[in-house]
């Protein structure tokens, strides 16, 4: 299971696309975001959570079409299949490692962008709270998209319809915590909620996405 | 004697065969009787004037939508347990329907919700959750289409279904939270007192009902459809490969 992880990890660090595409990608949503509402603090300081969540759930979406098609592709998915690790421990495992690469940097540079944005100061430790407990709900759900479509040659757009949906309690709780904590209100039961959501997530998902890449392997 | 001889597809399609005109003409009569009774039979109410009667389409259309994706998952769920196929199809048969129903509904509601509310669409928790269905809707429809195998698709698009009625619900509750909503409550329950009144409520259940019956109509006509698709496909396979023609049962 390490052994797996840190292969995964070191593919996607080596492979020199994951890693830093999805923060490139991220920073390029805000800067665009002023140039299409216009740059007035205001307006922008009042946006900013939404921003910097959608952005963030973007980024993720990103690289999830290469989480398991990769593997697919090239066979190694039939021989973790055959290998005594369970495939929903995979899926975790992958899912880790797609929050390790993508998730966590998203967490830690969201506080520069919200610099960039006007992000208000009471915002900045209840939006790196909200988004650290919220994106490895977005990758395990990820995962169940990519598990879903892995089959199906360029999936990515169908994995963007799918998933997308799957999002919206995920998205609405984490961006209400930190628009919340922006307006001084108090921020514990949408991180309460968040953090149900993400447990529940993490506790089910994998076994969808058992199922369903057996199907496909079939 | 058991319902599941019906999983059979020859015995299923017999059966359909027999109740369907019964089904297409209840719906033809109980529409046309519940909408003209509707639109032209009922009082003005005396403050939404003459726009209530959009009820009448808004109403039906809305619970189909729902009980359209409850179908789909009870059908889902006998295809991942009991694996009979005319269930799987007839998930697929439905969700189109339900797509065009959940439309509808929208649409209604859009106009209905101008001359009432001011503006076609707000972000009020009932119109978002509506909303959020219909692109459930849509990314299951997109993921039958897009597998070619159908027994991979009729797996996957179950698991699918069974993943996203959890998130529905979830995001239904979830829109309640995020935003006040300008849509009223249930109007229509079975334990509840009604707040609609009789001149409005005797023709609204003579729609539901017809709406219902449509609905059971297009989703026997159109299961069949893909059951006759599937056996033309398995004859043309076995003709492509020369084994010799059988005619019965597929």
């Amino acid at each position: 299971m390490r052994a797996l992880f840190v292969r995964d990890l070191r593919l996607a660090l080596r492979a020199g696309g994951g890693f830093g595409l999805g923060l490139a990608f991220f920073l390029i949503v805000v800067v665009l975001v002023p140039f299409s509402v216009g740059p007035e603090p205001a307006l922008l300081a009042r946006i900013a959570p939404g921003v910097l969540w959608l952005g963030a759930l973007l980024s993720c979406l990103l690289s999830l079409d290469r989480l398991l098609a990769v593997d697919f592709e090239d066979g190694a998915l039939d021989l973790l299949a055959t290998s005594p690790l369970p495939l929903e421990g995979i899926v975790v495992v992958k899912a880790a490692a797609h929050w390790v690469t993508t998730g966590l940097p998203l967490v830690l540079v969201a506080p520069v962008l919200g610099v960039l944005l006007n992000l208000p100061a009471p915002g900045f430790g209840v939006l790196v709270l909200s988004l650290g407990i919220g994106t490895p709900a977005l990758s395990t759900i990820g995962a169940f998209g990519a598990a879903l479509t892995v089959g199906i040659k360029r999936g990515g757009l169908l994995l963007s319809l799918l998933v997308l949906p799957l999002y919206v309690p995920t998205l609405i709780f984490g961006a209400e915590a930190a628009r919340r904590a922006v307006l001084g209100l108090d921020v514990s039961t949408p991180l309460m909620l968040l953090g149900g959501i993400t447990a529940g997530v993490l506790a089910f998902m994998p076994f969808a996405a058992g199922v369903v890449l057996r199907v496909n392997l079939r | 004697m058991s319902l599941w001889e019906y999983a059979n597809p020859v015995k299923f399609l017999r059966l359909s065969e027999r109740v369907m005109p019964w089904l297409w003409v209840g719906a033809a009569l109980c529409l046309v009787v519940g909408l003209v009774w509707g639109f032209f039979f009922t009082p003005d109410d005396f403050r939404q004037g003459s726009t209530v009667k959009i009820i009448y389409l808004h109403v039906p259309a809305a619970l189909m939508a729902i009980n359209a994706w409850f179908m789909m998952l009870v059908a889902s769920l006998i295809w991942i347990i009991r694996r009979h196929h005319v269930s799987a199809l007839a998930a697929r048969a439905a969700a189109p329907v339900g797509v065009v129903m959940t439309l509808i509904a929208l649409f209604t509601g859009a106009i209905w919700g101008q001359p009432m509310w001011g503006t076609w669409w707000a972000w009020d928790p009932r119109l978002t959750s509506f909303l959020i269905l219909f692109l459930f809707y849509l990314g299951y429809v997109a993921l039958w289409e897009a597998i070619e195998d159908p027994d991979t698709a009729a797996d996957l698009t179950s698991i699918l279904c069974l993943v996203g009625t959890v998130f529905a619900v979830l995001s239904r509750y979830a829109v309640n939270f995020w935003n006040q909503g300008l849509h009223q409550g249930a109007s229509l329950s079975l334990d509840k007192e009604e707040n609609v009144a009789d001149v409005f409520y005797q023709p609204l259940l003579v729609c539901i009902g017809g709406f219902v019956l449509l609905f059971f109509a297009l989703v026997l006509y159109r299961t069949g459809t893909e059951i006759r698709v599937r056996r033309t496909r398995a004859l043309m396979a076995r003709e492509a490969s020369g084994a010799p023609l059988r005619t019965e049962g597929v």
